[in-house]
C-alpha cells in the first residue's frame, strides 16, 4: 500500500435544529458525526459500515466537500481541505469522485452517455472536444462497455450498465479516490457480483482508493481492506476486514454480523439479537451511545464515553470491555 | 403419490400450472408461466429470485390482485383449502383477502395510510370481517399491537404512522395482517426497508407468530440470509418459472439447477470470502422477449443444444427436491436405463 491519501482527524458535523419559520430559534443539534478519525491509503478500500442515521453518508459528503465539518479537519496528501483554494481545490475535486446508489437518479436522462462521462473532463480538466471523446471511449472500455454507447441515453441501459456508466464518469478524470455510496444496493444479485468484480479490477489496474459507504456487511467484506463500523455518529470499531469478520470485538459489530449471517431457522436462539432501536441523534444517551441496546452493558457504560483505543495492531475498539 | 396423499393431510394451498400474462403494446409478457407448488399448514415457502422473475406476480395472482387491464390470469388453479380461488366470485374473494390470506408488502410507509390512526388501521380488518364485537374491538387491537411488541399499545392507538419508527411501522403492518387470524401470510420482501439489527428482530417475531398460530408463510425475497432464517422450503424462480424447488438445507448444500448454483456463488455472503465472484454473465431476460427453450440457456455455462430449443420439465431428483433442467433430465433417463438393464 502507498502512503496515506486521505485522513480525517477528529472530524465532527453537527446540524442545527430550528423551530418556526421566521423567528425560529435554535432548539438543538443533531450530532451526525462525532469525533471521527480514519485514513485511506493509496490503492486501499476503507469500508464505512453502519445502519441508517449512523453518520456514514455525512462523512462521505464531507470528503466530497458537500458539507463542511463543524470540528476537526480532513487532509488530502497532508493538506487540509479547509485551507485548499484555487488550483489545489480544483485538483482535489477532479481526483476525488463519487458513485451513488441509484444510477437512475445520478445520471441526467437528457444527456447522452458521452456527455455525461465527458462532463467532468470539460469542467475540471478543460480538455478540448476531441481529447474528451477519446478519453470517454477509453473509460467506457475500462468498465467493459462499448465505445459506441456514448451516443445513447441512460434509459437505454439496464441498471448494471447504468452503474458502469456512473463508474466511467468517476474514472474519467484519472481520479485517485472514489467515494462509493451503496454502489450495488439497487442492483440484482447476479448483476451485483459483476459490479463488485469490476470495482476490484479497476482498483488493481489503476491503483484506486475507495471509500465504501454501505449498510451491507457482505458487500463490505468482499470489497474492503479495512472496515470502520459507525454507530450514532461515532466509529465504534475499526480493523482489517478479515480480522473484523473473523472476530468482531464490539458488541454492536457482533450483533450486526450475526444479523447478516444466513442462519437456519431454529438455530437463532444462540444468536445475538439486539433489542430496541437507534436512539435519537438529537438526544444521544449518556456514556456509550450503544449502552441502552447492549446486552453486555455495565454500570460504567452509562456514564463514561469509551474512547476508540488500539487494542491490537491495526485494531481499534470503543468499548469498556476492552 | 396417491399413497402419500392418503397419509398426509391435504395441503393448505396448491397452485397448479398458474399462468399470468401481460398484454401490452410491446407484446405478451409471460410474467408467471406455469408455476406449480404446494404449501402445507404451518410451513413456510420462500420464493427466491431477481427482480422481474415473477415472484411478486405469483403472489398477486394467488390473491387475484394482478394489475388490470394489462395483466390477466390466463390459466391454472389456486386451490386454497380445496377451493379454487380463481373460480369463485369477487365477493367471495373479498372474504378471503385479509381474513384467510393476508399480505405484507415491502414498504410499511406506503402500506399504512398517513391520515388514519394506527388503532383504526389495525381495527379495519377486524371490523370488515366482523371478527370481534364492537365492545371488544379496542381491547383486541391493543392485544395485537402488544403481540408485535409495540410498547404501551393502549397509549399509542391514537398515534399516526409518522410517529412510529420504520421497524415499528412494519410491525404494525404485521399486526394488521394477522388481525383477522389468517391461515396464510404472504410477505413480499418485508424487511428490505429495515436496518439489519431491526431485520433480525422482525424475522424473529415473524417466526414466533408463525409457531404460535401455525401460520403458513409464502416469503418473497432475493436475500439468502433472510430466506434461511424464515423458510423451510424454497422455490427458485427465473423468468416466470420455478426452476428448482428444494429444502433450505439443500439450497445451501446441494443446489442442482445451474442458475441456483450461480446465484449462490455470485451473492456476496458473510460466511465466506472469495477473491472473485463467479458471476453470471448478461442480465435476466425480459418476459416480453423470452428465448425459446430454457430461459436461462443464454447465460448458462452448461447449456446444451436441447436447452435452446425445448423447455425442460420438472424432474424429481430427491425427496422434496425438484429441478427443471435438461442436465438432470438426462441423469434421470440414464439411471432409468441403467436400472432396466440391471433388471434384465
Amino acid at each position: 500500500m502507498s502512503p496515506t491519501l486521505l485522513e480525517a482527524r477528529n472530524v465532527s458535523k453537527r446540524f442545527p435544529v430550528t423551530k418556526g419559520l421566521i423567528l425560529g430559534g435554535n432548539v438543538g443539534w443533531i450530532h451526525a458525526v462525532e469525533d471521527v478519525s480514519f485514513h485511506i491509503d493509496g490503492g486501499e478500500t476503507l469500508g464505512l459500515v453502519g445502519e441508517s442515521g449512523c453518520g456514514k453518508s455525512t462523512t462521505a459528503r464531507m470528503v466530497l466537500l458537500l458539507e463542511r465539518p463543524t470540528g476537526g479537519e480532513m487532509l488530502y496528501e497532508g493538506v487540509s481541505l479547509q485551507e485548499m483554494s484555487g488550483a489545489d481545490l480544483q485538483r482535489y475535486r477532479s481526483t476525488v469522485q463519487a458513485v451513488f446508489q441509484d444510477p437512475q437518479s445520478s445520471l441526467n436522462p437528457r444527456m447522452r452517455v458521452g456527455d455525461i462521462v465527458g462532463e467532468p473532463l470539460e469542467v475540471n480538466a478543460g480538455l478540448p472536444r476531441r481529447a474528451v471523446r477519446e478519453r470517454v471511449a477509453e473509460v467506457l472500455k475500462d468498465v467493459n462497455l462499448d465505445a459506441a454507447f456514448a451516443q445513447l441515453y441512460p434509459h437505454e441501459f439496464s441498471g448494471g450498465q447504468r452503474q458502469r456508466i456512473a463508474l466511467a464518469r468517476a474514472l474519467a478524470t484519472h481520479s485517485r479516490l472514489i467515494v462509493l455510496d451503496e454502489p450495488v444496493a439497487s442492483l440484482d444479485a447476479s448483476i451485483r457480483s459483476q459490479i463488485i468484480n469490476l470495482l476490484k479490477d479497476l482498483q488493481d489496474q489503476h491503483g484506486l482508493s475507495y471509500l465504501l459507504i454501505t449498510h451491507d456487511l457482505a458487500v463490505s467484506r468482499h470489497l474492503s481492506h479495512r472496515v470502520a463500523v459507525m454507530y450514532l455518529g461515532r466509529i465504534v470499531e475499526e480493523a482489517k476486514a478479515d480480522a473484523l469478520y473473523a472476530e468482531p470485538l464490539h458488541p454492536y459489530t457482533k450483533a450486526l454480523i450475526a444479523a447478516a449471517l444466513p442462519i437456519r431457522a431454529g438455530q437463532e436462539s444462540d444468536e445475538m439479537v439486539v433489542a430496541g432501536e437507534v436512539p435519537n441523534p438529537m438526544d444521544p444517551p449518556s456514556g456509550c451511545g450503544f449502552h441502552p441496546r447492549c446486552p453486555l452493558a455495565m454500570p460504567r457504560c452509562t456514564e463514561d464515553e469509551p474512547a476508540l483505543r488500539e487494542v491490537a495492531p491495526e485494531r481499534r475498539v470503543a468499548c469498556h470491555l476492552f | 403419490m396417491d399413497t402419500e396423499s392418503s397419509t398426509t393431510p391435504a395441503p393448505l394451498l396448491e397452485v397448479k400450472d398458474l399462468r399470468t400474462y401481460f398484454y401490452t403494446r410491446s407484446g405478451t409478457g409471460r410474467a408467471v408461466d406455469g408455476v406449480s407448488f404446494t404449501l402445507k399448514q404451518g410451513e413456510s415457502l420462500g420464493l427466491l429470485g431477481e427482480s422481474g422473475c415473477g415472484k411478486s406476480m405469483t403472489s398477486l395472482s394467488i390473491l387475484r390482485l394482478v394489475p388490470r387491464p394489462a395483466g390477466r390470469i390466463v390459466s391454472g388453479q389456486v386451490l386454497f383449502r380445496g377451493r379454487d380461488l380463481l373460480r369463485i366470485s369477487e365477493q367471495d374473494m373479498r372474504r378471503v383477502r385479509g381474513k384467510e390470506i393476508a399480505m405484507i408488502l415491502q414498504d410499511p410507509l406506503s402500506t399504512l395510510n398517513p391520515v388514519f390512526t394506527i388503532g383504526n388501521q389495525v381495527a379495519e380488518p377486524l371490523r370488515v370481517h366482523g371478527v370481534v364485537s364492537r365492545s371488544r374491538l379496542w381491547e383486541r387491537v391493543s392485544k395485537l399491537l402488544s403481540l408485535v411488541r409495540i410498547p404501551a399499545p393502549e397509549s399509542r392507538l391514537k398515534d399516526y404512522p409518522h410517529q412510529f419508527s420504520g421497524g415499528m411501522r412494519q410491525r404494525v403492518v404485521g399486526a394488521t395482517a394477522i388481525a383477522a387470524g389468517p391461515r396464510l401470510l404472504i410477505a413480499d420482501e418485508p424487511t428490505t426497508s429495515l436496518d439489519v439489527t431491526i431485520q433480525a428482530q422482525y424475522l424473529r417475531l415473524l417466526k414466533e407468530l408463525q409457531r404460535e398460530s401455525n401460520l403458513s408463510i409464502i416469503y418473497i425475497t432475493h436475500d439468502l440470509a433472510t430466506l434461511a432464517r424464515i423458510c423451510d422450503r424454497v422455490a427458485v424462480m427465473y423468468a416466470g418459472k420455478i426452476v428448482e424447488q428444494l429444502t433450505v438445507e439443500a439450497l445451501f448444500e446441494r443446489p442442482a439447477h445451474p442458475y441456483t448454483e450461480a446465484l449462490l456463488q455470485s451473492v456476496p455472503r458473510m460466511d465466506r470470502k472469495v477473491h472473485r465472484f463467479a458471476s453470471i454473465e448478461g442480465s435476466p431476460p425480459v418476459v416480453y422477449d423470452l428465448p425459446p427453450g430454457c430461459a436461462f440457456a443464454p447465460r448458462c455455462p452448461k447449456a446444451m443444444d436441447i436447452c435452446r430449443s425445448e423447455s425442460p420439465p420438472a424432474t424429481r431428483i430427491g425427496a422434496d427436491h425438484h429441478v427443471s433442467c435438461w442436465l438432470h433430465e438426462k441423469d434421470e433417463h440414464e439411471s432409468h436405463a441403467a436400472g432396466s438393464q440391471e433388471r434384465q
